[in-house]
């Protein structure tokens, strides 16, 4: 089956010091890599979730999906199009297709315009004319559970829940293919958060629309996705069916984050395993398995080799030398 | 100290806040009740905007220009703070009370490094600099930065966001306050740090025998993490009890709804997730029964006339529901 989004091998740099000051130091490499090296596919109808701790390089990756990156190297296909190395003025007719959601709901409204101008303003930008705007903007609002009334108001006059909800009615205006959406329940309340969810859950039911769906919460990433991807310093270290991993994580990072998500239980025993320290920088990247600095099973080899990456079962692959 | 002779750190009694706004006062706190045992730790769980916050300001007197605090009392080592004059409560913010913020990027001098930032905080204390510098770095080590004598000379853009909240509770623990106020230390951070942040902080809570008072919406690390547990909702606290009692038997539908919604506790795959359907009552203009029952799934005609009190379920476990009237009003 041809996916809807293929991504092979991308490379995401970004420079670190400016030439005259790379001259200086006689840096002859003053890049790091944000992303090096990530493959995934996304479905028609699929929700990929990406997880990993910040600075993970999950945002600049989905970022380059939607153009907003360009990446060094690699390609990213979208319905077999090649998107990498587009100009703007080409790559804009792809927005109609691929839609996202930024992180801070309330932040990527703007404040000066109404809910109305916001959720019609892609129409605006695409020049899909023939249509009616008032028109429009109900059946928006209607389609993410909000009344017309919310139509003038401003985004300060929200809630969070709210805004998150006009975020949604945003991407969805152009009936887009692919979603992303970063962080999409951030600072939500949980009763909040599974109204976000489960509206998102409806739309896919109803269009078909896929999702890549970036968080650190994993508790929500077990219901919302159905195969998932964990980042580490740029690079993808597990990947497979969600509840594949949830059931048996294979990479130490990953059983390191499942544990790491409390269980609301008091009397829950805590077997699991916890993980030391923090992610390193990517100015200084470890040698070897680039996780054997926080790794509690490390071996000498995961030192010196970088482990490659195995199908440790179908469609579920791993990069370690030791998998548990 | 003090400690000894009373029971509790902290005693809250019928605490009420307002706001005057322009469409009128807006109630935040109602009758709030809470008790901080000694060496306890006391999780405050409540969605956005239930009132957390306000209680943690309240006792510290941090409220902003428009708070009146129209009754109650705080008892603090049993005295009356809402009594005590500023400069009486001067003494005890920062030195007996102490506070982890939010945010560790904004609660951080930018253009002090840690070293001088560590020393001021000192200010009371009566030994030398080079003492105080010791004990810094003792403090530093404790909460675990690596090489802290070396580092100390850092700012702290240096430092990652789990270290910095790292500095901040060094320096709020350098008082050795009696009580530790925490409002979401780990909000900002990733779960691998929460877990590592709050572990931490529970064995500096032995180390140190004082009291924590917990803010948090998340509900995992509150199990994982507190003795006891006080739900609020809309200003009012519903369920207050041992953590066991909370998470194990919650007996307020507030309480139940809210450990329902927590997509952690269900291990089924759904794209379902259950919600608490409607918002929060204007707390300008006061529905007149039970705070929750617009939203509340068994409720009955009594809920929509009169407030219900707090009834006792156990010793140990209390909570404002007329289901749970049998044990009789507090």
């Amino acid at each position: 089956m041809n996916a809807l989004l293929q991504v092979e091998n991308i490379l995401i740099r970004f420079r670190s010091k400016n030439r005259i000051q790379a001259l200086l130091d006689r840096d002859r490499d003053p890049f790091i890599d944000a992303v090096c090296g990530v493959s995934l596919d996304i479905q028609k109808g699929e929700t990929l979730a990406l997880v990993g701790e910040s600075g993970a390089g999950k945002t600049t990756l989905a970022r380059s999906i939607i153009g907003l990156v360009t990446p060094q190297e690699g390609s990213i296909r979208f319905q077999g199009q090649e998107l990498c190395g587009l100009s703007d003025r080409a790559f804009k007719p792809f927005h109609r297709d691929i839609a996202m959601m930024f992180q801070d709901p309330i932040g990527c409204l703007s404040p000066r315009l109404t809910v109305r101008y916001l959720i019609t303003e892609p129409f605006k930008i695409h020049k899909v004319r023939n249509i009616d705007v008032r028109a429009e903007a109900k059946r928006l609002l209607e389609m993410v559970g909000l009344s017309e009334s919310f139509a003038d108001r401003y985004p300060h006059q929200l809630s969070g829940g709210q805004a998150r909800r006009v975020g949604v009615a945003r991407a969805l205006a152009l009936s887009p293919k692919l979603i992303v959406a970063d962080e999409p329940t951030a600072g939500l309340d949980v009763s909040v958060q599974g109204e976000v969810l489960n509206l998102l859950a409806k739309l896919q039911d109803e269009t078909q629309v896929s999702f890549l769906i970036i968080t650190h919460n994993l508790s929500i990433v077990r219901h919302i996705s159905d195969r998932m991807a964990i980042m580490y310093l740029g690079r993808f270290v597990e990947q497979g069916e969600t509840g594949e991993i949830f059931a048996h994580p294979h990479h130490p990072y990953t059983k390191g984050l499942l544990a790491a998500n409390p269980n609301p239980d008091p009397d829950k025993p805590k077997d699991q395993i916890e993980l030391q320290g923090e992610i390193p920088s990517l100015m200084t990247r470890p040698g070897g398995c680039e996780f054997h600095t926080r790794c509690p099973f490390v071996q000498d080899l995961c030192r010196i080799d970088a482990p490659p990456v195995t199908e440790v079962e179908s469609e579920h692959w791993i990069s370690c030398h030791y998998p548990l | 100290m003090t400690n000894s002779i009373h029971a509790s750190v902290l005693d809250i009694r019928n605490l009420s806040v307002e706001f005057a706004t322009n469409r009128g006062r807006l109630k935040a706190l109602r009758d709030v009740t809470l008790t901080v045992p000694n060496e306890k730790i006391v999780g405050l769980v409540g969605e956005s905007g239930c009132g957390k916050s306000t209680v943690i300001f309240s006792i510290l007197n941090l409220m902003a220009e428009n708070a009146v605090i129209t009754g109650g009392e705080i008892n603090f080592e049993g005295r009356d703070i809402l009594k005590l004059s500023s400069s009486q409560l001067r003494d005890l913010r920062g030195d007996r009370i102490s506070m982890v913020f939010q945010d560790p990027m904004t609660s951080l001098n930018p253009v002090l490094s840690i070293d001088t930032q560590m020393i001021d905080i000192q200010f009371r204390s009566s030994i030398s600099k080079a003492e105080k510098r010791q004990r810094a770095v003792d403090m530093l080590t404790h909460v675990g930065i690596p090489d802290a004598a070396h580092r100390l000379k850092s700012y702290p853009h240096h430092f990652s966001g789990g270290m910095r909240q790292r500095i901040s509770i060094a320096m709020a623990l350098l008082a050795k306050p009696a009580l530790l106020l925490a409002d979401e230390p780990t909000t900002a951070l990733d779960a691998t740090l929460e877990a590592q942040i709050v572990h931490r902080l529970r064995q500096l809570q032995k180390d140190l025998s004082c009291s924590i008072l917990f803010v948090s919406h998340h509900l995992g690390l509150i199990a994982e993490f507190c003795d006891q547990v006080v739900v609020m909702y809309a200003g009012e606290v519903v369920e207050a009890g041992d953590v066991r009692d909370i998470f194990h038997r919650a007996g307020h539908p507030y309480t139940q709804a809210l450990l329902e919604c927590d997509p952690a506790r269900i291990e089924e795959k759904t794209r379902n997730l259950p919600t608490i359907p409607g918002d929060i009552p204007d707390l300008v203009d006061f529905p007149s029964g039970c705070i929750f029952e617009n939203r509340c799934s068994k409720r009955f005609e009594k809920c929509r006339i009169s407030p219900p009190l707090r009834y006792r379920i156990s010793p140990t476990h209390t909570a404002s529901c007329f289901l749970l009237a049998e044990g009789g009003a507090i």
